[in-house]
């Protein structure tokens, strides 16, 4: 059992080439180039809960933060 | 806010005013993922992603290193675990697997551990289930998320204040620079997931909840077992999709025709690309 104990998440893989073709640039755009509004509406956040508030707590201030409509966290902080 | 009457904290009484009706814990801090408008339709594939948490776990009276790491040792792998009284799900026992737990200092009857585990598992059953299993019990005393699937205590981990001052910069001084690096793209929240890049042309289906099919691919990734979550990909690396495969990596490769993913959750807009199937 000297194997290292990881997360299903750090499996490493591989890529397979199944068939190739160009990308129309017309259509969509990388992630990173999104204008601001749409780059927000399609954003996550990698948040460092303080202790206190609950989870819910947490999301309804980032909410108000960025002013947006809807958020949602991945999970509570142990519940 | 007026105080709630409810039977459960009648019964139970709390010390700390804030847990009300079993949700949040007040020393427990860390690595909380939040999606906004949109993207909180991946969100899906987080909740479910492993979790690694750093924990003290108060032992009640000292039992000597060889043992504790030894019962440790034993609390790895799937084990049975029942949720804690406070808690919001239903309290039946279930397995969750822990996939590690590395004891970083002992100090007196404080043991610093690093657990990474199944969604879903509770680090402060689990610090109660090792102390019964050492006979001395053990609770436990603070506990931090050090990683949810993708996301890690890196230089992507923003507090609430980071949050505020990018927003103000950007409405204030029109700067949108520390806006972008405060929020991630939702890409960002499937990086752990296996990925299956299709073509332009079956883009649009897709977004309109048509399941993907084998010729519709270009490229995947090794691991996609049948049923597992996958990312559903363009060439320009956007997130269209969350699908819930219908094949191994090795048969889609090999496949000509068939469902490859079931859709599961549509995150990219409609009319992103163009349409090029007919109804």
């Amino acid at each position: 059992m000297g194997d290292k104990r990881i997360l299903p998440a750090d499996v490493k893989r591989e890529v397979l080439i199944k068939a190739e073709e160009p990308t129309n640039p017309e259509y969509g755009c990388p992630p990173n180039a999104r204008p601001i509004e749409k780059y927000i509406q399609l954003g996550v956040i990698n948040l460092d809960k303080p202790p206190g508030p609950t989870s819910h707590e947490v999301v309804a201030w980032v909410k108000r933060i960025l002013k947006v409509k809807k958020a949602g966290h991945g999970g509570t902080l142990e519940p | 806010m007026g105080k709630k009457n409810t039977k459960s904290q009648k019964s139970r009484p709390r010390r700390n005013p804030r847990a009300l009706n079993g949700r949040g814990n007040p020393k427990v801090t860390g690595i909380l993922p939040v999606a906004l408008e949109n993207a909180t339709k991946a969100l899906r594939g987080i909740v479910h992603a492993g979790k690694e948490y750093i924990c003290v776990m108060r032992l009640h009276a000292p039992v000597s290193e060889e043992k504790l790491r030894k019962v440790c040792e034993e609390f790895q792998g799937p084990i049975y675990q029942r949720p804690p009284l406070k808690s919001s799900v239903k309290r039946v026992v279930r397995i969750r697997t822990v996939y590690y737990i590395d004891i970083l200092e002992i100090s007196g009857k404080d043991v610093l551990m690093r657990v990474g585990c199944q969604a879903g598992t509770y680090i402060r059953k689990l610090c109660h289930d090792i102390g019964e299993v050492l006979g001395v019990g053990a609770h436990m005393q603070e506990l931090r998320r050090t990683r949810s699937g993708p996301f890690k205590e890196d230089e992507t981990l923003v507090t609430l204040h980071d949050l505020k001052d990018a927003y103000d910069t950007w409405i204030e001084e029109g700067d949108e620079k520390p806006l972008r690096k405060v929020i991630l793209p939702v890409e960002a929240a499937v990086a752990h997931l296996p990925k299956i890049v299709i073509r332009d042309s079956a883009v649009d289906a897709i977004c309109h909840g048509a399941d993907l099919a084998a010729p519709g691919v270009l490229r995947l990734e090794t691991g996609i077992k049948r049923n597992s979550l996958v990312a559903i990909m363009t060439q320009k690396g956007e997130l269209v999709a969350l699908g819930e495969a219908k094949m191994t990596s090795k048969q889609i490769l090999e496949a000509d025709k068939g469902i490859v993913a079931k859709t599961v959750r549509v995150i990219m807009d409609r009319g992103t690309y163009p349409k090029m199937w007919s109804s």
